[in-house]
């Protein structure tokens, strides 16, 4: 039988040590006592560890983790669980992964408990200021941990409270952090800490930050466990927080609708007069674009996010007309910003056109689209849609006065000639319309969305020979 | 410390409470090994709970409750009687450090009425977050409210110092918008959402010559919308939630059930907040961001688009889906494990896994921490089988807590 004694503090190094010389020679969870702090009174002298070389042992970083935690663990029993995994490990690598096994569960179980305790010390220990004489300031706590979490703890005190003096005492040990340096010191009686104003500050707070309409004093406790209230100072409060609230909530109820103080019209009305509105009447292009913002000619507008009007030169000789914003162009506001218009972008490049002489702008105005995931997929607007667009579309062809006109896809064929229908037999030839000649192509993100390769290369070479006769019509 | 101070922070932090969204948590980590004080590692810490079961993790207050806006549900707007008080930036930045230094919170959370103008405010609001982030080497966690209205240049400035921006939409449909929030407009409140994604997105591409842009809200953007203050149904709400998730690439979500005010309008009710129906929202909610549910989906379990309130959203879609079931544990996919009442995502991992080394009995379930009381009847495995538990009539009522007798309250 062998013994081991492992320390309060460097308890891991302690079992890792300990373990490692015990598991290297195969001795079996059953000839090994553990304890950690003080030595139990065996009836029988202990066998020394072994030493020397043994067998090589595996152990998968994810045991590490686990053990970290669970050796922190107040249950007499964590080191020999511990032990019986790394043995059970040596030939089934592959346990931890079967959360089924009672003994990965139970470790996994310590571990989490753990894993908690340290979070609540992290989010429950209350320091008050201690006077000083030096340039650091100085702060101490009193905690009394659940499990043995005080020295994991410290690095994470030390990188947050990094400019100031403090010490976190508990029954089992102390942590002090001075000029940088982190230090441990036995633990000690609950020490007398001098009054802090800014306790009362902060139970002002939390007083007045808890909503009396809304009680729900499982949700707290469960988050919130007694046993660490008696070191919170803000706990003080609640009785008499609980006792008011609902005379608060009765009275509120009761006093119900106010007379508004006097100056309160006088500020609604002048800032309503001054909030944007839709010009009374659109002679420019530029009042068009401050009125499409206030468009509510169809449902679009209550899910996308802003109006996307056309841009460019008010004269252009050409308007290129697509769709609808996408994604992209819903976001940034601008027409063709997207991968469709990336691509158009190197198609009228590579025709000669130059896009910033071109009045760039789709038939609908609002991004359609339906919410999937973390993605919005793009959804073709119907008919009464495009319909109700028609009106800004009509705007801009007015103002503009394009030489020519082309209508990228089914949907920009059907606001500029009354017709989506045979997109494939139509494109690449002119048609007449009474706001002027619309010369009929593919879509760009008809081409992106082609799965054959082939098909998308040829698609693309259509639409590029198409901005070629757009050149040369305007030539 | 004066009582002046105190004063102030009762009034502005009873100013604060009403929004919900004050989590610390998915930033960047940082510490202050090199100089300056706080850090923020990892998972966010709530520092105290209070009795309305909300957590405090960041101190969450108004600069000023003084606000020119007229929202019907906020305690705060132009016609309400409140008293009203207003920080300085010094009272803000001391506030916050010496709570910080005693280990109460984990940052700021800094809100405000709008003052004077929605540019003047947000101005102020950064000018406290850059001084604890530029005079005072702060490293903790800074959550700052967007103000929608603000110009966007303040908006990109903001985002260099706050972990999180979040803009609310109060609530669920433009119209309600309109209607009780007058001088705030839905698409403007759509554009600093899109603003703010777009900001997140350039700050992580690095340009060609390698050199990284400067951060910007690290922890991303969250909204609040107030449920129970217009008619909109929980579909609508879900609607809206999902929309917002696609759009803006939000983190969360939060729904704020309308709870009374002192110095009430008459335009809205001043009944009990629907706090159960807000929890099932939550619910709701985490189902569309980890299970795989579609807003659609869930609302289609409930014919009139209200959530059951006696049963959680996830039983209550597979009580109306009961052709999918049982789930054979030992076959069954991933998607498939996801949709059985009773098993989390955690469960659903260890399955897998433990599927791996043997056959699952109902003991292994156990031990994996599977609810079996919730998921026995939708299951299958090597002796158990639902049998005609499934298609039972009274199987809602097994798991609804038995009817109550409506509050007159």
């Amino acid at each position: 039988m062998h013994r081991v004694v492992l320390p309060e503090t460097g308890t891991m190094d302690a079992w890792r040590e300990a373990a490692r010389r015990l598991a290297t020679h195969a001795v079996p969870p059953a000839q090994v006592e553990w304890a950690v702090g003080e030595a139990p009174q065996g009836l029988f002298d202990p066998e020394p560890l072994p030493s020397g070389e043994g067998r090589a042992l595996k152990v998968p970083r994810a045991f590490l983790e686990i053990a970290e935690k669970a050796i922190l663990h107040r249950d007499p029993a964590a080191p020999d669980l511990l032990y019986q995994a790394l043995v059970r490990l040596q030939d089934q690598p592959q346990l931890l992964s079967d959360a089924a096994d009672p003994l990965v569960r139970r470790l996994g179980a310590l571990q989490k408990a753990v894993h908690r305790d340290i979070h609540k010390m992290r989010a429950f220990v209350r320091f008050r200021e201690i006077p000083s004489d030096r340039d650091r300031r100085r702060f101490a706590a009193w905690f009394e941990p659940e499990h043995r979490v005080v020295e994991a703890n410290a690095g994470f005190f030390a990188r947050r409270f990094s400019d100031m003096d403090w010490a976190i005492h508990t029954p089992d040990l102390s942590v002090i952090f001075e000029d940088g340096e982190v230090s441990f010191a036995p633990g000690a009686p609950r020490p007398d800490l001098p009054d802090d104003a800014a306790e009362s500050l902060w139970a002002t707070y939390f007083t007045n930050i808890f909503n009396p309409a809304r009680i729900k004093l499982g949700s707290m406790r469960q988050h919130m466990p007694l046993k660490y209230w008696k070191n919170m100072p803000e706990t003080a409060q609640i009785p008499a927080m609980l006792e008011g609230a609902e005379a608060r909530v009765r009275a509120m109820q009761a006093a119900g609708a106010t007379q508004a103080p006097a100056r309160a019209a006088t500020i609604t009305e002048r800032y309503r007069a001054a909030m944007p509105k839709a010009p009374a009447v659109i002679g420019t292009l530029e009042e068009a674009r401050a009125a499409v913002r206030h468009c509510t000619r169809c449902d679009l507008c209550r899910h996308a996010t802003q109006a996307v009007f056309g841009e460019g030169p008010a004269g252009a000789r050409l308007m290129v007309v697509g769709e609808q914003p996408g994604d992209q162009e819903d976001l940034a506001g601008r027409p063709f910003v997207g991968p469709a218009g990336k691509v158009l972008d190197e198609v009228m490049q590579a025709s000669g056109l130059d896009r910033g002489r071109a009045w760039m702008t789709n038939a609908v105005k609002h991004f359609k689209f339906t919410p999937r995931g973390k993605r919005r997929i793009h959804q073709s607007p119907d008919k009464g849609e495009v319909a109700a667009c028609k009106w800004w579309l009509d705007l801009e062809r007015d103002f503009v006065k394009p030489q020519l006109t082309l209508g990228l896809g089914a949907t920009a064929a059907q606001a500029l000639t009354g017709t989506g229908a045979g997109i494939t037999r139509r494109r690449g030839t002119v048609e007449d319309t009474s706001s002027g000649p619309v010369l009929l192509s593919w879509h760009p993100s008809y081409i992106l969305r082609l799965p054959d390769a082939g098909r998308a290369a040829e698609a693309r070479a259509e639409l590029a020979e198409d901005l070629a006769l757009a050149r040369k019509l305007l030539a | 410390m004066t009582p002046e101070l105190s004063r102030k922070l009762a009034i502005l932090s009873d100013a604060a409470k009403y929004d919900a969204s004050c989590a610390s948590s998915g930033t960047e980590r940082r510490d202050a090994r090199k100089g300056g004080l706080g850090s923020t590692e990892g998972s966010g810490i709530c520092h105290a709970y209070t009795p309305d079961g909300r957590c405090i993790s960041l101190l969450k207050i108004l600069m000023t409750n003084f606000c020119i806006f007229d929202c019907a549900y906020c305690v705060n707007r132009v016609s309400s009687n409140v008293e009203r008080a207003r920080f300085s930036v010094e009272e803000v930045v001391t506030l916050t450090l010496e709570f910080y230094r005693r280990n109460y919170i984990e940052g700021l959370f800094l809100s405000s009425g709008i003052i004077r103008s929605p540019d003047q405010t947000m101005a102020d609001m950064v000018r406290i977050a850059k001084t604890l982030r530029e005079e005072h080497g702060f490293k903790g966690y800074i959550h700052l409210k967007t103000i929608p209205d603000a110009s966007p240049e303040l908006i990109d400035e903001a985002g260099l110092y706050a972990d999180r921006l979040s803009i609310n939409i109060e609530l669920p449909q433009d119209d309600s918008i309109r209607t009780f929030a007058p001088e705030k407009r839905p698409e403007t409140i759509r554009t600093a959402m899109a603003r703010v994604r777009s900001g997140r997105e350039a700050s992580r591409e690095t340009s060609h010559t390698g050199k990284r842009p400067a951060r910007f809200a690290p922890a991303g953007q969250s909204t609040q919308m107030i449920v129970g203050a217009d008619g909109a149904n929980d579909a609508t709400i879900l609607n809206t939630s999902s929309r917002l998730y696609a759009g803006y690439g939000l983190k969360r979500v939060y729904y704020s059930a309308f709870s009374p005010i002192p110095d009430s309008s008459a335009m809205l009710p001043l009944v009990k907040p629907p706090l159960i129906r807000e929890h099932r929202l939550y619910q709701a909610d985490w189902l569309m961001r980890f299970y795989g549910f579609e807003a659609e989906e869930i609302a289609s379990a409930t014919p009139d688009g209200m959530l059951d309130l006696g049963v959680d959203p996830k039983l209550g879609w597979a009580l109306a889906h009961r052709e999918d079931f049982p789930v054979d544990v030992n076959r069954a996919t991933k998607e498939q494990l996801l949709r059985v009442p009773g098993f989390g995502t955690k469960t659903v991992d260890r399955i897998l896994s433990a599927r791996r080394h043997r056959t699952l009995q109902w003991d292994d379930l156990v031990r994996i921490g599977a609810s079996m009381t919730k998921a026995k009847p939708f299951i299958s495995l090597p002796g158990w089988s639902p049998g005609g538990l499934i298609d039972a009539q009274n199987l809602r009522a097994r798991f609804a807590p038995p009817p109550q007798q409506l509050s007159l309250f």
